[in-house]
């Protein structure tokens, strides 16, 4: 077990996020069970799990859009859920998100998506503002589509966008929900070389969510694997792979039976078959 | 930002044509233009028998709108129905002995109170009661068969 | 067994009163965000246009044509009377009190309610709305106040159009086809139609329908389950709501100005 009370981490810096015994409930479903996380300054942590494990709900938890039922999360020192609107909103603004989706403004042009935040958050010149788009949108390699639609733009493209966007506030944290999900290897190489490179070009700290474990694997500097509101295993790449655990050993070797058996709670198969047309 | 110029201008356009339509519902289909606002004053008459004279009815002077019903009530110990007119201040000098009358406009038109100065020296104001008045026609008891669209449409 | 139904009954009024109270709470919400577009005045500007300017077409149309149908139908009733001069007044007065305010806010619901509810729905349903919370925009304010206030201001201003509109087209019909004569048309009408118990209550009509109908279009959008089911599902909701508060409040409405 890991000493919960542990106040500075693995590399004896203060982690940027601090979550402890974070308990979260969905109606009946517990989502999360008390779990502790820390999140390195500096450094890209991945969150990885099947789906439905509360993932995205995470992300929200740690963005303050949603409540935990018990449990801290501490934000570069600040408890998230103990701050007024202002200050939350002020905290949002040092903090980048990208969707799963993009989750770009249909109604605005690759431009003015990226332009958004600063737009809304800071009183700049359109000339300035013009400028630091088009940086930022260099930076993900779609200077040339910044008049494109969302529309227009295919999946990789529309989370380059959102990348951009994302990273538009210069924050000191991105949180990436399911940067993979869905993509073809192009732009699956793309994304994950773009992540890897911002962090470190931009000083960045940067939180994966994601199930796809090669590609979350190959850059993140620390992984927790989280299944049924618990942690399950923690630590860099390396170690995990070489896990005792059955159960991180089946997610990560993508196992088809295992811990989490491939049967979904039945009775008995004999039983159920003898029964014959007495069902009902 | 032309694509943002042509919303603006059109938005603009909608409002302004917004505005005329509310304008024009004041000015040309209401009765605004005619409309008795601003300074009135009171003075009251006694009828017999009002008809279908009703509130905001017309009271005119040769034909001319000076102002409208702005009461009927009943005086029970006169038995007559006393009726308040506003009268728009601009018409200030009617005669004392200037007498009311109730009438119809037309053969289905509504009822209206036409004033007719008389010849005295001092002038109706506010408050003053008139003093000679003539009823309205109860056209049932004239007329036997228009009576009843005339209620239909009174309806 | 004689259970089910009362529970049945139970969680359907329970959830009737819950959308209720998050719908009065949005609204606070919502009211709370319009002082803040003054500084902002281009955003409502731009929803003016795709609520105001967007419905300004089939408002045309249908109020052109309710007042021409107006002008038959009227002019085949009075000329039994003998009283086809007072059409004008007929035309008039059933626009201004009733049709304008009622049938626009019943076109302005299909059209510009259906619209923005499938607009916000499928922000929200495409994580729009969350995304712009985590970049610290409160989409209250910069998504629906702007749609709100722009929905309030246009009613008023379709239905007046739609009124004159209706006038005209009945203008049209009643003096230009069936010959009544042009001074009586409008003589009589400006003779009955009273600018404060007509139109003034009139107006006040499209300033209430235009508040509970862009309410309504906005919350369902906003409370729309974010999947495109829910989302088309929201949108006949925002309909099939707004009409009938549209038409239940017309009748208190004109019970509470008309009545005496």
């Amino acid at each position: 077990m890991k000493d919960t009370m542990q106040v500075t981490s693995r590399s004896g810096q203060k982690p940027l996020v601090q979550v402890r015994g974070l308990s979260f409930a969905r109606g009946e479903r517990m989502i999360f069970d008390g779990i502790d996380l820390d999140i390195e300054r500096g450094k890209i942590t991945a969150i990885m799990g099947p789906s439905g494990t509360g993932k995205t709900t995470l992300l929200k938890l740690i963005g303050g859009q949603l409540r935990p039922a018990a449990g801290t999360i501490v934000v570069d020192g600040k408890n998230v859920h103990e701050l007024t609107t202002r200050e939350l909103y002020r905290l949002r603004q040092r903090i980048g998100m990208m969707f799963q989706t993009g989750a770009l403004l249909t109604d605005l042009d690759v431009y003015a998506n990226v332009a958004f935040p600063i737009r809304e958050h800071a009183d700049l010149p359109e000339s300035l503002v013009r400028d630091l788009v088009l940086m930022k949108l260099q930076a993900v390699g779609l200077r040339g589509a910044a008049g494109l639609m969302p529309s227009e733009l295919s999946g990789g493209m529309a989370r380059r966008v959102a990348m951009a966007r994302a990273i538009a506030l210069d924050p000191m944290m991105v949180l990436y929900d399911e940067p993979f999900t869905g993509q073809d290897p192009i732009s699956m190489g793309i994304v994950v070389k773009l992540i890897s490179e911002l962090n470190d070009a931009l000083g960045l700290t940067s939180i994966v969510v994601s199930h796809d474990v090669q590609e979350t694997a190959a850059i993140a500097d620390y992984a927790y694997l989280l299944s049924n509101g618990k942690v399950v295993d923690q630590g860099t790449p390396e170690m995990l792979w070489k896990s005792a655990s059955e159960w991180s050993q089946q997610f990560l070797n993508g196992m088809p039976d295992g811990p989490v058996a491939f049967h979904y709670p039945a009775p008995n198969f004999r039983d159920d078959l003898m029964q014959g047309g007495r069902l009902r | 930002m032309g694509h943002s110029r042509l919303i603006e201008l059109s938005v603009g356009l909608f409002v302004a044509a917004g505005m005329a339509a509310l304008f024009m519902l004041a000015m040309q289909v209401s009765n605004l233009s005619n409309n008795i606002s601003g300074d009135t004053y009171a003075i009251t008459a006694a009828f017999e028998n009002i008809g279908g004279l009703k509130v905001r009815s017309p009271v005119t002077v040769s034909g001319v709108r000076v102002g409208r019903v702005d009461a009927i009530d009943y005086d029970s110990r006169a038995f007559e129905a006393v009726v308040t007119l506003s009268i728009d201040s601009r018409y200030n000098s009617f005669p004392e002995d200037t007498s009311a009358s109730i009438f119809t406009s037309g053969l289905l038109g509504e009822q209206y109170i036409a004033l007719e100065p008389g010849g005295s020296e001092t002038n109706l104001t506010e408050g003053d009661r008139v003093q000679l008045t003539q009823s309205a026609l109860v056209i049932e008891q004239l007329v036997g068969q228009f009576l009843y669209n005339q209620a239909g449409k009174q309806q | 067994m004689i259970l089910d139904p009362l529970q049945l009954l139970g969680r359907k009024g329970l959830g009737f009163f819950g959308r209720l109270g998050r719908g009065h709470l949005f609204l606070m919400q919502t009211l709370a965000g319009v002082p803040a577009l003054v500084l902002r005045p281009g955003l409502v500007i731009k929803q003016l246009y795709s609520v105001g300017v967007l419905t300004l077409l089939i408002i045309l149309v249908s109020g052109l044509f309710v007042g021409m149908v107006l002008g038959l139908q009227g002019y085949n009733t009075l000329v039994d009377f003998g009283a086809e001069e007072s059409l004008g007044v007929v035309v008039a007065l059933s626009l201004v009190r009733e049709l304008g305010p009622v049938v626009s806010a019943l076109l302005f619901a299909g059209r510009a309610g259906s619209a923005l509810t499938a607009e916000i729905g499928l922000m929200k349903a495409t994580e729009q709305l969350s995304g712009m919370e985590m970049m610290a925009v409160d989409p209250m304010r910069r998504i629906v106040a702007p749609r709100f206030v722009a929905g309030f201001i246009s009613m008023p201003l379709l239905a007046a159009i739609f009124s004159i509109v209706g006038v005209y087209g009945g203008y049209f019909v009643g003096v230009g086809l069936l010959g009544i004569d042009d001074g009586a048309f409008w003589s009589q009408m400006q003779a009955k139609v009273d600018l404060s118990d007509d139109v003034y209550n009139g107006v006040i009509k499209s300033f209430v329908f235009g508040f509970v109908a862009v309410w309504i279009a906005v919350f369902e959008g906003y409370d729309a389950v974010p999947t495109s089911e829910g989302v088309s599902r929201a949108t006949t909701r925002t309909v099939v709501h707004t009409a009938l508060a549209v038409l239940g409040l017309d009748f208190v409405l004109t019970a509470l100005m008309f009545g005496d």
